[in-house]
């Protein structure tokens, strides 16, 4: 065997912990051969499979006044997705656009009532625990990621990880590099506050979907 | 939050817990639920060498605190940040209200921090006139009941479904269901309308990073993400304890957190700022970010040899989940405002001795605590130590006065042993157990009938039962303690007959006396340390390759507590180190040493099941040893469900807290018949009284015996 192979092999071991790990975790993880894929994969979420209404979770309950008015604030179907590169951003945009759906990626300050789809990559995965790593010092990708019903998240596969301390070494270079803010990020956003009863969605998304990306 | 004058007033507090179904079923359902998923988080990683780890990387940060703040602080500084030192509640208070006038905010938004309850932060900020919202769900909940946390992780544990939905109801001022689900939306819609009007976000921290500056945050529902990001303030409070040198530390701390926690391999979010990130709404388009660190009595801590193992406390809450006494009461009743055993030695540290003084008395002593704790923190030891440093400040209470000068007494104390035996002639029965109990004193004692002293104890009857070994296997000394010495000699005698069947020849030195746990349960170290050095003296000329004990708790206490006891006498080390290293529990002796099999044994198919006492199991590690021998002796094993939780005895804690053992002995006796055994077995003398009296209220047909008197009445005789 060479090199070559033991190490592909290492890494496809890794991956697949991380699939298992994530999943453990109530992510959703898909593979997809590339980014047009991914973006196919947001728009058909959003629409096909209804993740994308104009009322957010939640404002259908009975609600105090400003709870209510922050509801009402939403008027459309929003794809936000603050920190791609040009053309990444362009094909998400016209995709979404032509489905008659609103793409962003400034302005999040003014979408604290929610947007339907957070779309971004992350930097590292960890096999150990299914996290993803998002090197986030942008204001604008950590609301995105926080205020969205759904979080889209694209990890290239080399990024994988085994654990936690095989990541240490860039966790700390981003320290080094302050102002920084990283995030983990595993499964979606859980409490288990009233009567220990698992409960998904309470301050952050309700769904994680990873994409796993082939490079 | 527990605040009760006195011992009496607490008792009153414990018992209206104890009548609250709905925290006992929930707090029961926890503590089952909690140990599997502890176990299955866990699969695969050496636990013990994790926790070492994590003890040993505190252990040496502690050496150099004042190093690793500077560090941090001259780091955060430099990336934006500002750091203050706070020396106490007060001080952190008036620093944050004043950061708060100063940046001119009038609305808080704060994720959950422990430290910030220590102060009582939110109090403070709203005298000032401050609207402060917690936006942890538990926190929101219990700060809208005006409560404190029952539990360092799940803060409303206590609180039902039907009780937040009242609650929702009054806040939106609409009508709510109980639907859970329904519920954490609503929390969900309220809180993020009250995210994004808030000017200043509080926090507090899990890590402080030295060599970068950076904190961590670790958080399920995701609210530190959103404070840490949306208002234009950030305060973050935090002990100095938080500190570590480098990020790969944070990750090992992290890496035995969340599953010692929760059970969980890693919490949803965990969280890093380094420095004044950008903040769209903020001065120059940065965040106004605070970094403020609390002493609050750490330091002191810090200083003090045997309590500076505290600062490895990661704050996970599972010394909590643990405990049989927390399960009964919750945390309302079992912490000030800490909760669980790390939470009664933090009261005293951080609020107080009087706030701490009947808490430390509530300890068990079962040790689960320890037996989990992720950094490896001697719970148990530092209860004992609190408990003992507020009766030398406050004054020692007369009954453990007495017990310990009479224990400093071998004659006297077994004279008032034999002397008892004639005080209860008109109230003993021919069964061995009290007809009634002769003093009001004991009333609430009544859940268990108590065994009468023995005709003749152990000691008198040695000289007439010696047996005479020609060729020995083995030579061994016995040490029978208090309770198989007085009331149940015939275990002792049980165990003479199996060892002469085996070639075993014994001695049982005369000046031997009680092993001193008792005292130093109450509190009394003197008289604990005194009688340790009787007992070491009086096995020092046995020439014999083992010490035998066939109760649990003497034995763990011997091993593991004299070479503590006495370590103040660097001379008397090696023989302290020749003593405990010969000290073994019957089982171990009998499974690991005698080796004996199915050939000795004329086994009869018996069903019996076992109970596991605290000092065997996680005082000195001893888990199979018994159960194979129930098995190799013939008998038919029934595991019964939790069989290594406490009974309720505890020695003297039965006597303190009589509602609460009567509780933990129900809870036992119910896991035992269930089992459809006609026999339970235990390794310890205290164990089979509080077993055997609870049985015999209840009538039932189950025989409790010492596992020694199971294996003697079944062994091939040879005399």
């Amino acid at each position: 065997m060479t090199q070559a192979t033991k190490i592909d092999q290492k890494q496809q071991t890794i991956t697949e912990l991380f699939i298992e790990k994530a999943r453990a975790a109530a992510a959703f993880v898909t593979e997809v051969a590339t980014y047009e894929e991914a973006v196919n994969y947001s728009i058909d979420l959003c629409g096909k499979q209804g993740a994308c209404r104009l009322k957010v979770s939640g404002c259908e309950e009975h609600l105090s006044p400003d709870a209510e008015g922050l509801c009402e604030t939403k008027q459309e179907k929003i794809i936000a997705a603050p920190a791609l590169d040009e053309d990444d951003y362009k094909l998400l945009f016209d995709t979404s656009t032509a489905n008659g759906f609103s793409c962003i990626k400034s302005g999040m300050r003014s979408q604290l009532a929610g947007v339907d789809i957070g779309f971004s990559y992350a930097d590292i995965g960890i096999a150990e625990t299914g996290t993803l790593v998002l090197n986030c010092p942008s204001e604008e990708l950590r609301i995105a990621t926080m205020v969205c019903e759904y979080h889209i998240c694209i990890l290239r596969k080399s990024q994988i990880v085994a654990d936690a301390f095989d990541a240490a070494e860039r966790l700390d270079s981003y320290m080094q590099n302050a102002p920084n803010y990283t995030a983990f990020i595993t499964g979606p956003s859980r409490t288990a506050d009233i009567e220990r009863v698992l409960t998904i969605g309470v301050h952050g998304p309700l769904e994680l979907h990873i994409l796993l990306l082939e490079d | 939050m527990q605040q009760a004058k006195d011992l009496k007033k607490y008792r009153q507090e414990c018992q209206e817990s104890l009548e609250n179904d709905f925290l006992r079923s929930a707090l029961d359902t926890f503590a089952v639920a909690y140990r599997t998923s502890r176990t299955n988080a866990f699969e695969g990683i050496d636990v013990n060498g994790l926790i070492d780890e994590v003890a040993g990387m505190k252990d040496d940060a502690l050496t150099r605190l004042d190093e690793l703040y500077d560090q941090f602080k001259k780091n955060a500084e430099a990336a934006g940040v500002t750091v203050h030192y706070a020396k106490d509640a007060d001080d952190a208070n008036a620093i944050i209200s004043r950061i708060a006038k100063e940046t001119d905010c009038q609305k808080i938004i704060k994720s959950k921090s422990m430290t910030a309850e220590e102060t009582l932060l939110n109090h403070a900020l709203e005298d000032e006139g401050l609207e402060v919202t917690e936006s942890d769900l538990g926190e929101w909940i219990i700060q809208l009941r005006h409560e404190g946390p029952s539990h360092m992780v799940m803060p409303a544990i206590h609180l039902s479904r039907f009780q937040v939905r009242d609650l929702f109801s009054d806040v939106t001022g609409s009508e709510q269901t109980e639907d859970i689900e329904k519920l954490v939306k609503v929390a969900r819609r309220e809180l993020r309308q009250k995210f994004a009007e808030a000017d200043m976000g509080i926090t507090g921290a899990n890590f402080a990073v030295a060599n970068s500056g950076a904190i961590g945050l670790v958080t399920n529902e995701g609210n530190a993400r959103l404070v840490t990001t949306l208002p234009r303030v950030h305060i973050a409070l935090m002990g100095i304890d938080k500190l570590v040198p480098s990020i790969e530390d944070a990750l090992k701390i992290l890496k035995v957190l969340t599953r010692n926690a929760t059970g969980q391999p890693i919490t949803s979010y965990v969280t890093w700022v380094t420095g004044a990130n950008e903040c769209e709404i903020g001065a120059d388009h940065k965040k106004d970010i605070h970094f403020v660190m609390l002493d609050n009595g750490r330091r002191e801590m810090a200083k003090d040899p045997l309590f500076s193992q505290v600062f490895r406390c990661v704050r996970c809450g599972a010394c909590a989940n643990v405990c049989p006494v927390y399960r009964l009461v919750g945390g309302h009743k079992m912490g000030h405002i800490y909760i669980g055993a790390i939470g009664l030695i933090l009261t005293y540290f951080f609020h107080g001795p009087e706030k701490a003084k009947n808490l430390v008395q509530n300890c068990i002593n079962c040790e689960a605590c320890k037996d989990i704790c992720a950094g490896g923190i001697d719970l148990p030891r530092l209860i004992k130590g609190v408990q003992a440093r507020i009766q030398d400040e406050q004054g020692h209470p007369l009954p453990s006065l007495l017990l310990s000068k009479i224990l400093k007494n071998r004659k006297l104390f077994h004279t008032l042993l034999r002397t008892a035996k004639w005080a209860q002639k008109p109230v003993a029965g021919d069964d061995g157990f009290m007809r009634h109990l002769p003093m009001m004193f004991f009333k609430e004692h009544d859940f268990k009938a108590l065994p009468t002293i023995a005709d003749k104890p152990f000691r008198d009857l040695w000289p007439e039962i010696k047996p005479q070994i020609d060729n020995p296997r083995f030579k061994v000394g016995l040490f029978s303690g208090c309770v198989q010495d007085f009331v149940y000699p015939e275990q002792m005698q049980a165990a003479v007959e199996l060892f002469a069947d085996n070639d075993v020849d014994m001695s049982f030195p005369m000046k031997q006396s009680c092993c001193g746990l008792p005292v130093q349960m109450m509190g009394e170290m003197k008289a604990s340390r005194d009688v340790a050095l009787q007992n070491l003296r009086a096995f020092e000329k046995e020439d014999v390759d083992y010490i035998i004990t066939l109760c649990a708790s003497c034995a763990s206490h011997l091993k593991h507590n004299y070479p503590v006891l006495l370590e103040d006498d660097p001379k008397l080390k090696e023989k302290v180190d020749l003593f405990t290293a010969k000290v073994i529990d019957m089982s171990s002796f009998v499974h690991d040493v005698l080796k004996v099999s199915a050939d000795d044994f004329d086994g009869d198919g018996k069903k019996t099941t076992f109970h596991a006492p605290c000092h065997l199991c996680r005082g000195l590690g001893v888990h199979d040893a018994p159960r194979n021998l129930m098995r190799t002796a013939g008998m038919d094993y029934r595991e019964a469900a939790e069989e290594e939780v406490c009974c309720g005895f505890g020695g003297t804690y039965s006597a303190k807290f009589p509602e609460l053992s009567q509780q933990l002995l129900n809870k036992k006796l119910d896991n035992v018949e269930a089992t459809g055994a006609e026999m339970l077995l235990t390794d310890c003398p205290g164990c089979v009284m509080q077993l055997r009296g609870g049985l015999k209220k209840r009538d039932s047909q189950i025989e409790v015996k010492h596992t020694i008197e199971a294996l003697s009445e079944r062994r091939k005789k040879k005399q």
